[in-house]
């Protein structure tokens, strides 16, 4: 029993439920972890969504302040969470013991579908599947250096830290960027091998700071810095996105705050794909809920329930596009153009619109593709290789931006190319900017030098510099960061006591995104 | 340590921190929210404090995003400022599923007499004055489309189909008839009737800056928001002064600035009268509300206690001061004020309010005493 409680046992007509739906979906192809569903009440289960789904998380007053917002919202009949998953070997998933029976029915088959998801789906594939344990392991740490430290000195580190818990790099873990010998870590489970050059070894999480005690580990990253900054290169040699790695293998760090830092650098990248693949996984589970529920699950007294659930489920907002909608009605495309043969060659060459409009070839590949595109597919390449002109029309997008004379949001065009752009800017690295490491020694002082690479939108200044300042906590020398501001490329600075800006003559031309 | 005594102490911490008591170094990122929602359709949303951690973020012009519905180019679809968040903002909590619904007025009165532990009004006055009251709760076969109950629609066509056997398991599907449909209806019932009226008071002397008047524009909107749900008519009149008074209409009350001096004593002049005139105490609960900051020529002090006990104060169910703190006000007035009616007044309540945080205490304050 992995480090998470009991809450109550599921009683037998659900457990009866679980396992029609769980038939239902294994008829179906889709392929899932072990499946526990945990019953708990309202309470419960908005401090579960607080912890982000991981009840032993380490302690923090971000949790406290979403879990007021969850019960405040739930109490006053706000808002109410139906369903929690955790990608976990084996999944846990969370049912609200005041649900009814149809959406208890609805949850279970909707929660086979992010399971299969997160089994399947590559972006999760490098994802540690034990993570429930490894969030207890966090916690223990955090609690052990908060007793020693002092709560006070332990949340201010913590939140300097999430400062910049977005600058990572999501690709990291499919690609060896880094050499082996001054990799940090990314903990591959494949990987085996030892190499003697390496900073850590290889170990069970649980046992990790016990065989690579952050003490030894970070008298090693101050050898290396000293190293590197008598040799008075420059360095890194690329650009590094991975800002985190990069401040870990080389700031001036005490032991236990490199250990909370690459704790915070753990779990930002076990959630990453998650955020990547928003639209996918809910459009996943909410078609796999629908199409076992339509076909099996629903008995008369179930039906007007469930679709007074699914109108609220599937609702839109002129300014948010519902991931649940737009990933359902998208797969459903698919799988309809995919089971007319509306694909290949002939299709794309084909403009007779009312050929186009009738074509059917029978192929019926519908199911495998949608499978196929589970499989390999994040929102950015999902939306990007499949969101068609037609898909468009009928769904009535339109892209929207901020006007800054009347002060408010105002449709901007209809024009498909200008939507699909304008989402796949949304999608594109999270919807964050791209900063990069150019420098670590910058004037040869030291001092490090980041860079936005700028594609047309420039950053929240405010933020901007206290983020700043937060990363010269981290790195104990003075920061810069070159971005562009009123279309000059600029440097913004902190030297520990004020910040300043440097603005060069050179205009910086942006047409369309690079 | 189980789970609901660990989410307690993130809870306290996070309290702590937004009171200010610990970690004064995250003070400047808690972000109030607004107070007034949208008040065009009743519609409001609850304040909440957050803390924001700063990252490197897109600056607003980065703001858009993809929308889904009908519109022409060009319209308007959402204020500025509530950071209308673009699909990339999906956030990363595991697979959770959210439903928001917004808050209707009434609601949010509820809400807040819970939060703030309001006691209930016991209006006075006349309690045997009587009127009908339509009221919704009964159903009916017949009826205006706008009142169809969709929901007992769709449950009486299901039953016939299951009836009739035309319910099909495989294809779910329900389609009412003109039989099947119910309505929403009314009966109307005899209520007692209570009214109030509020009549609110502000210095706009040239010492009362914008800041402060948006606290007392919020202060007066919760105090609205609270009586209204306490009485079935509620009247609100406002009085502006600065030397002269006189009486205003809401807009003008929150959007005048004089520059002369300050006489009290004017104000409470005009409220008597207006009370003489429309709002006899026999027939009416009369709250006064008073704002100011707390500055008044002192040779005035002497006259307005007199008027404000024998006039004001005898006729009202409640006599309101709250003293914004102001740059230029000297605050003297509520010293005065404390001075004749002492600080436990059965009818006066004096509060101060030294900023927007202090709002919510001042609130309790003003309506904690049930009357």
């Amino acid at each position: 029993m992995p480090a998470i409680h009991r809450f109550q046992p599921l009683p037998q007509e659900l457990v009866e439920v679980q396992q029609k739906m769980e038939a239902h979906a294994s008829d179906y192809g889709l392929d899932f972890f072990p499946t526990i569903f945990e019953m708990v009440d309202a309470e419960q289960l908005n401090a579960v969504a607080a912890y982000g789904g991981f009840p032993t998380r380490y302690p923090h007053w971000r949790f406290g302040m979403e879990y007021e917002q969850l019960s405040k919202g739930y109490s006053y009949g706000l808002q109410k969470i139906y369903e929690l998953v955790i990608n976990n070997d084996p999944c846990y998933a969370y049912l609200l013991a005041s649900n009814g029976i149809t959406d208890q029915k609805l949850v279970m088959a909707h929660v086979y579908g992010h399971c299969d998801f997160f089994k399947n789906n590559h972006w999760f594939s490098k994802t540690n599947r034990h993570m429930i344990d490894e969030m207890a392991n966090h916690g223990n740490r955090i609690r052990r250096y908060m007793d020693r430290f002092g709560v006070e000195e332990v949340e201010n580190f913590i939140d300097t830290c999430l400062s910049v818990e977005d600058l990572i790099d999501i690709h990291m873990p499919f690609v060896k960027r880094t050499d082996d010998d001054t990799r940090y870590e990314f903990r591959d489970n494949t990987n085996d091998e030892e190499d003697a050059g390496s900073l850590k070894f290889e170990a069970k999480g649980y046992m990790d700071s016990f065989v690579n005690p952050p003490e030894k580990l970070a008298a090693e990253v101050e050898r290396r810095r000293q190293a590197l900054l008598e040799k008075g290169a420059s360095f890194p040699v690329e650009a590094v996105k991975d800002v985190m790695l990069f401040v870990l293998e080389h700031a001036p760090l005490k032991p236990w705050q490199l250990d909370v830092l690459s704790i915070i650098r753990d779990e930002a990248y076990y959630f990453a794909p998650q955020a990547q693949t928003k639209i996918m996984n809910e459009g996943w589970a909410t078609y796999w809920h629908s199409t076992i529920m339509t076909r099996h699950g629903i008995e008369p007294p179930d039906l007007i329930c469930y679709a007074d659930h699914c109108a609220g489920t599937l609702a839109s907002s002129p300014t948010r596009l519902n991931p649940y909608k737009l990933g359902l009605e998208l797969l459903r495309h698919i799988e309809e153009r995919w089971n007319k043969g509306q694909f290949g060659d002939e299709w794309e060459s084909c403009d007779n619109m009312r050929a186009k409009h009738e074509w059917d070839t029978g192929a019926m590949q519908g199911r495998d593709k949608i499978f196929e595109v589970r499989r390999i597919h994040n929102d950015l390449t999902f939306v990007d290789e499949f969101l068609t002109l037609e898909f468009c029309r009928e769904n009535k997008m339109f892209s929207f931006g901020y006007n800054e004379h009347s002060g408010y949001y105002e449709i901007e065009s209809r024009q498909f190319d200008e939507i699909k752009q304008r989402l796949l800017f949304n999608l594109t690295n999270v919807g964050r900017p791209f900063i990069y490491v150019r420098d670590g020694n910058y004037k040869n002082r030291g001092e490090l030098f980041l860079e936005h690479r700028y594609n047309g939108v420039e950053l929240k200044l405010e933020y901007a510099q206290d983020t700043l300042a937060n990363l010269y906590k981290l790195w104990g020398r003075p920061v810069h960061i070159e971005t562009v501001l009123d279309d000059h490329l600029t440097t913004l600075s902190f030297d520990g006591t004020e910040h300043a800006s440097s603005k060069s003559e050179e205009l910086v031309a942006m047409g369309e995104e690079s | 340590m189980t789970m609901s005594l660990k989410i307690e102490r993130d809870k306290n911490r996070f309290r702590q921190i937004v009171r200010g008591k610990v970690r004064e170094n995250l003070r400047r990122y808690i972000n109030h929210g607004e107070m007034i929602g949208r008040k065009g359709r009743d519609l409001v949303s609850i304040p909440l404090p957050q803390l924001d951690i700063p990252h490197f973020r897109y600056g607003q012009n980065g703001g858009g995003g993809v929308g889904q519905g009908e519109g022409q180019e060009g319209q308007p679809i959402a204020k500025g400022d509530d950071e209308g968040e673009g699909t990339g903002q999906a956030g990363s909590d595991a697979g959770q599923h959210i439903v928001e619904v917004d808050v209707t007025l009434e609601e949010l009165a509820e809400i807040m007499g819970d939060e703030l532990e309001l006691p209930r009004i016991e209006p006075k006055g006349n309690s045997t004055i009587q009127q009908e009251k339509a009221r919704y709760r009964s159903i009916r076969r017949v009826g205006p489309e706008s009142l169809r109950h969709f929901k007992r629609t769709y449950v009486e066509a299901l039953k016939r189909q299951v009836i009739e056997g035309d319910y099909d398991r495989q294809k779910p599907r329900v389609v009412p008839i003109k039989d099947d449909q119910r309505y929403r209806s009314w009966e109307t019932t005899p209520e007692p009737e209570a009214n109030a009226v509020i009549i609110y008071m502000m210095d706009v002397s040239g010492s009362m800056t914008d800041d402060q008047k948006a606290i007392v524009r919020t202060e007066a909107f919760w105090i609205d928001t609270w009586l209204r749900s306490q009485y079935d008519g509620v009247e609100c009149r406002y009085i502006i002064h600065d030397a002269a008074a006189k009486e205003v209409d809401e807009h003008t009350f929150y959007h005048t600035r004089e520059s002369g001096g300050t006489r009290i004593s004017s104000a409470y002049r005009v409220c008597s009268d207006l009370m003489d005139r429309s709002f006899s105490p026999d027939e009416w609960n009369v709250y006064l509300f008073q704002f100011s900051d707390g500055d008044n020529w002192g040779e005035d002090n002497r006259q307005a206690m007199e008027l404000l006990n024998e006039k004001l104060v005898t006729r009202s169910n409640l006599f309101c001061y709250g003293q914004v703190e102001s740059p230029y006000g000297s605050g003297e007035y509520i010293r005065s004020l404390e001075q004749t009616f002492g600080r436990d007044h059965e009818k006066v309540v004096l509060s101060e309010i030294e900023d927007k945080d202090a709002i919510f205490e001042s609130i309790k304050h003003f309506l904690g005493k049930g009357r």
